[in-house]
């Protein structure tokens, strides 16, 4: 008996080897086909013409109709609790409906919410035929078919990602930005290198870790933790200095999250950072989906949604290299 | 059962090269058969592309590596602390006498709280209560609070398992000791816990197996550990592939452990230990 079980231990692990051998030669092979096709698919340039009429397209319709996930519905995911301003808050006194925590994607209130009905528009789809489901990050790109059509949750562009998800055009272009408590040393900083000594912190997963460890390349190693929240608070009891986030995540830090932190500053980066939907890799509705945000730049939605929920860009100022 | 062969020929017994060819060809029909259904699924061309991606692992393993230093320290000061701290807490619950009492109450306590209470919360506890107290230097290196949390987890099932160690041992070892003049603290450290702790070695090292896991629990107060490492970068290449790496990293530390508690089990340490191997 513990010959044999040690001679079947053996030999699963040598087939184990084998199998695994085997698949990261084909596996990488077909990854770098994969990224070859998607720098080529979203170069597809916007048919639908700049009508001052904000209805959809016959064609974007026709695309979109057949290549739901569910007929008749445009699914759209995002993480729970979805934040503001990205998702208001209902107004006070009413609760968000279930399942969603802190904001309600289904008011259409908050950036991502109207850009997620904005985009449902574009494509033919009436506001009842929207429907939200919360995705956590993890599930946005995991494999096998996906339970949405779009998942909108401030993913920023990078091309690893397309390797098993289809990113789309963005549909907001931001910075990432400095917050700091106001009676910090580090309230006062102009420069990157005035920032370089600062214990950072960031939530795991986000652009803002690689812009601390690309664009500041502080001294201490950065704190990564599960969620802004635990950031934020981490920043509130001083065991970090500085948080990374976007623009619009650290004016509600500021705003709502904790009083007496500030924004120091944001950083413009050679290569701007942009938002994108995250939808499954090589999916039909890719195409018109970048069509729709082609067609909501082009005639000022993009722009006028910015105005409207994130309204604060200019205001502030430029950390210097 | 066995049945003696008349005269024993030279070479491999046939019934043995029998049963061993049995076993391989079932083997090979079992995993082989597991292998075609997961190969042949309609997913998984995705799935290696998420899960197994060669170049995936391969760029991501020297810095997992270095981020697996961290736990290192983590569960090597961890352990030491433990094995202390355990032996104390076993030694308090095993005094005798109405005196001591109170201490065998705080010990019961300090057990109880600690075994019921999950690891990962008394991380979160330590790693954001204590600094925000605003006693200490709020930069501390969150990797101490680590420490101390799972030093006050582990150390609980520890002394349990030692004060199993300690109770296994037969009365007539403490009474022979104190019959020769030893005190209750003397024969506790010469007599019963030296004997107690060899018997106990193979539940140790599988509570210390539990705590190298646990240590990717310290990444939720920040530290860029193994876990936290492969998070950022599964999250940068939405690819499932670090985890994998990280999986097998523990296996390969945690595999030859196991089989060293095998090997000891075997060698007679954790079982019961004969009159002359008592005391050494």
């Amino acid at each position: 008996m513990p010959r044999s079980f040690t001679l079947s231990l053996g030999l699963a692990t040598l087939v184990l080897v084998a199998a695994c051998s085997a698949s990261t030669g084909a596996s990488s092979s077909a990854s770098t086909a994969a990224s070859a096709a998607a720098t080529v698919a979203p170069s597809v340039a916007a048919s639908a013409a700049p009508s001052v009429a904000p209805s959809a397209s016959a064609a974007l319709t026709d695309c979109a109709t057949n290549a739901v996930v569910t007929p008749g519905k445009f699914t759209i995911g995002t993480d729970n609790p979805a934040y503001p301003p990205y998702f208001a808050e209902p107004a006070a006194s009413a609760k968000p409906t279930k399942p969603w925590q802190i904001g309600d994607p289904t008011n259409g209130n908050g950036f991502e919410a109207a850009v997620g009905y904005a985009i449902a528009d574009k494509l033919g789809f009436t506001k009842d035929e929207v429907a939200w489901i919360v995705v956590p990050f993890a599930n946005s790109f995991a494999p096998g078919p996906k339970t949405f059509d779009i998942d909108l949750n401030q993913v920023n562009y990078k091309t690893e990602r397309t390797q098993t998800a289809d990113l789309s055009k963005g549909y907001y272009f931001g910075n990432q930005s400095v917050v700091t408590l106001k009676d910090s040393p580090f309230a006062k900083a102009t420069t990157i290198a005035d920032l370089k000594g600062a214990q950072w912190g960031a939530q795991v997963g986000t652009t803002s870790l690689d812009a601390i460890n690309t664009l500041i390349a502080p001294t201490k190693k950065a704190l990564v933790y599960d969620t802004n929240d635990l950031a934020v608070k981490a920043l509130g009891q001083k065991t970090i200095d500085a948080i990374m986030v976007d623009l619009p995540t650290a004016d509600y830090i500021t705003n709502v999250q904790v009083q007496n932190a500030k924004i120091v500053g944001q950083f413009q980066g050679a290569t701007p950072e942009y938002f994108s939907a995250v939808l499954q890799k090589g999916s039909k509705l890719t195409d018109c989906v970048n069509q729709a945000i082609d067609a909501l730049t082009t005639d000022g939605t993009l722009d006028n949604l910015v105005k409207q929920w994130l309204p604060f860009q200019a205001a502030v100022p430029v950390i210097k290299p | 059962m066995t049945v003696q062969h008349p005269a024993r020929r030279r070479g491999p017994d046939p019934r043995a090269v029998r049963s061993s060819l049995l076993a391989l060809a079932s083997c090979v029909v079992v995993f082989g058969a597991l292998i075609w259904i997961v190969v042949n699924a309609p997913g998984w061309p995705a799935v290696q592309t998420s899960f197994l991606n060669g170049q995936v692992f391969w760029d991501t393993l020297p810095g997992l590596l270095d981020a697996f230093i961290i736990n290192i320290q983590l569960f090597v000061t961890a352990e030491v602390l433990v094995l202390v701290l355990g032996l104390v807490l076993a030694t308090m619950r095993s005094l005798h006498g109405p005196v001591f009492l109170p201490i065998r109450v705080l010990s019961n306590a300090y057990t109880d709280l600690f075994r019921a209470v999950p690891g990962v919360l008394v991380i979160f506890i330590l790693g954001f209560g204590i600094p925000g107290l605003g006693l200490i230097d709020p930069k501390t290196d969150q990797r101490l609070f680590g420490i101390i949390a799972l030093t006050l987890v582990y150390a609980a099932y520890v002394s349990e398992v030692y004060r199993a160690g300690i109770e296994s041992i037969h009365p007539s070892q403490d009474a022979a000791a104190r019959s020769l003049g030893l005190s209750r603290m003397q024969s506790l450290r010469h007599v019963v816990i030296p004997q107690a702790v060899r018997r106990v070695i193979p539940p140790l090292l599988n509570d210390f197996i539990g705590l190298q896991k646990d240590t990717v629990l310290v990444s939720f107060i920040g530290v860029v550990e193994i876990f936290r490492y492969s998070q950022i970068v599964s999250a940068a290449t939405y690819n499932f592939t670090p985890y994998v790496a990280v999986g097998l990293v523990f296996v390969v530390i945690t595999v030859p452990l196991i089989h060293l508690v095998d090997w000891l089990a075997k060698r007679g340490f954790g079982s019961a230990v004969t009159a002359s191997g008592a005391v050494r």
